[in-house]
């Protein structure tokens, strides 16, 4: 019995299995010994007895199979009666090896622990900081970064179309090591809410201001009106001046960086979607993915994407 | 035993030859309808909701299980890339199962909770937007079409003549939960759920 299930069998399909197995192996090897034949001697006429078949006079020899095939039968069913003492296969009887499918996967994994255990430890000790410039742990970390965190943010860390760029100074949620191994191990929710609800005259008016914080072009009457509005209502989260709030995973609104800019449109089209319907971006949770260990070396390498050229 | 008796009788060999045959499946396959671990869900297991259903039965019609298998066998090498191997206990409410034979993509067992909705959005829309080398085909019609719930509370009621225990609350409401939704909506919720009963995937 493991952890999720209950694979014994009741008594009645123990034996039931084991009266099925042992019975065929049984009857094998009864067929086999009943049907043995011996090389028939010849008379004193030199003629031999054979099976009566006949066709165009040549009459079919009753021999026996040749040793070699016979002795490959006999081994079959010893093997078989071997395998079956060694390994789990008569109903509830586990075999004297113990032998588990979950048991040969916790040996492997045991054995990989082992060797890669203490190259991780000793990174785990490492402050970020120094980590990042630590060219054989970004390496290793480049690795884990590839092939965990690539499909999203992309391969060089540029990210796309509503998948932050990790390679500039703007952070959704801080660029501080503490504040990318949160993002990391706990994951990221941000929710902007539809603000539909504005009526399109605001939302076109906001829209003009948020252009013009990024000093974009705007309609300047717009954005005056925009002003009063954002103060009400967006300020909470993107901050008075538009700079946004990284407790809140609220973007910069000052710095002409997009998250949500489809290829192809204008930043105007792109920010009156987002006060329409809304956004809601997810980071999921990585630690139970890859471990705490690995979740180190890749805040690693994420904090190290600053310093290249 | 005479040769000739069987060999001479074609319904005895008939006979004999079922006995042969079936004596595999006895031993191996019968046993199993009594064993906990093939007819006891693991826990937390629930069966799948209407708009999941629905998307399991696009997964199902866009042939996705033909390139994707959900299947992680208890090997390092697959428990690493996708998570905790797959028990039985998982795959009660299945019908049918769609655990796959070939990995044209990647094991899809534990992909529930793995990447966001938008990604799978973005993915499905045109899959080289996010991942640049995939050879996997784009699905922009399911962005275009959406789902009456006609036949969901049909396809619930069937699936509970077989055992999935679906409340009749879960019936009645099937149709008002799908409908109108964009097909990919169900296929994102059929995929995010998928494999999450099991914490802790190391």
């Amino acid at each position: 019995m493991n952890r999720f299930w209950d694979d014994s069998l009741s008594g009645f399909w123990s034996a039931w299995i084991i009266v099925i197995t042992l019975g065929s192996i049984a009857f094998a090897f009864w067929i086999l010994y009943a049907n043995r034949k011996t090389d028939k001697v010849p008379d004193a006429d030199g003629n031999v007895e054979t099976t009566g078949h006949a066709a165009d006079e040549i009459e079919e020899y009753d021999n026996p199979l040749p040793r070699w095939w016979f002795q490959l039968y006999v081994a079959t069913i010893v093997f078989s009666l071997g395998y079956l003492l060694l390994y789990p296969g008569l109903g509830n009887f586990t075999g004297l090896l113990g032998w588990t499918q979950e048991g040969q996967w916790e040996e492997e994994v045991a054995r990989a622990e082992e060797r890669f255990t203490p190259i991780f430890a000793q990174y785990q000790e490492i402050p970020i900081p120094e980590l990042a410039q630590d060219e054989e742990a970004m390496l290793v970390a480049d690795r884990i970064y590839q092939n965990n965190c690539a499909v999203c943010h992309g391969a060089n860390a540029q990210g796309g179309y509503g998948f932050p760029n990790l390679t500039n100074d703007d952070w959704l949620y801080g660029g501080e090591p503490e504040q990318i191994m949160t993002s990391l191990v706990r994951g990221r929710n941000g929710l902007m809410p539809s603000f539909q609800t504005l009526g399109a005259n605001n939302i076109e008016n906001v829209t003009q201001y948020v252009l013009s914080l990024s000093d974009l072009e705007h309609e300047a009457e717009r954005a005056e009106q925009g002003a009063a509005v954002y103060a009400s209502v967006c300020a909470a989260c993107h901050a008075p001046d538009g700079t946004g709030n990284t407790a809140l995973g609220a973007p910069n609104l000052t710095n002409d960086i997009w998250l949500y800019q489809m290829p192809g449109q204008s930043v105007a089209d792109s920010v009156r979607q987002t006060l329409r319907n809304g956004r809601n971006g997810h980071m999921p949770a990585q630690e139970a993915y890859i471990g705490a260990e690995r979740v180190h070396l890749v805040a690693a390498y994420v904090y190290s994407l600053r310093f290249r050229d | 035993m005479k040769h000739e008796i069987v060999e001479k009788n074609v319904g005895l060999l008939a006979v004999l030859i079922l006995v042969a045959i079936s004596f595999g499946g006895l031993a191996e396959i019968v046993p199993l309808f009594f064993q906990k671990q093939t007819t006891e869900p693991v826990e937390g297991l629930r069966p799948l909701s209407a708009l999941e259903l629905e998307g399991r039965d696009i997964y199902r019609r866009e042939g996705c299980v033909g390139c994707h298998s959900q299947m992680i066998r208890p090997f390092r090498a697959e428990t690493e890339r996708y998570g905790h191997y797959s028990v039985a206990g998982e795959f009660i409410y299945e019908h049918n199962f769609l655990w796959g034979s070939k990995r044209t993509g990647p094991d899809l067992a534990r992909v529930g909770g793995r990447y966001s909705d938008d990604w799978h959005r973005a993915h499905m829309y045109n899959p080289r937007d996010v991942v640049p080398g995939s050879i996997m085909p784009a699905y922009p019609w399911l962005f275009e079409r959406t789902l009456d719930g006609r036949d969901t509370p049909r396809k619930m009621q069937a699936l509970r003549t077989l055992g999935v225990p679906y409340t009749d609350e879960d019936i009645e409401n099937a149709t008002r939960e799908v409908r109108g939704q964009q097909e990919i909506t169900a296929l994102v919720a059929y995929l995010q759920q998928l494999g999450t009963v099991l914490e802790g995937t190391r």
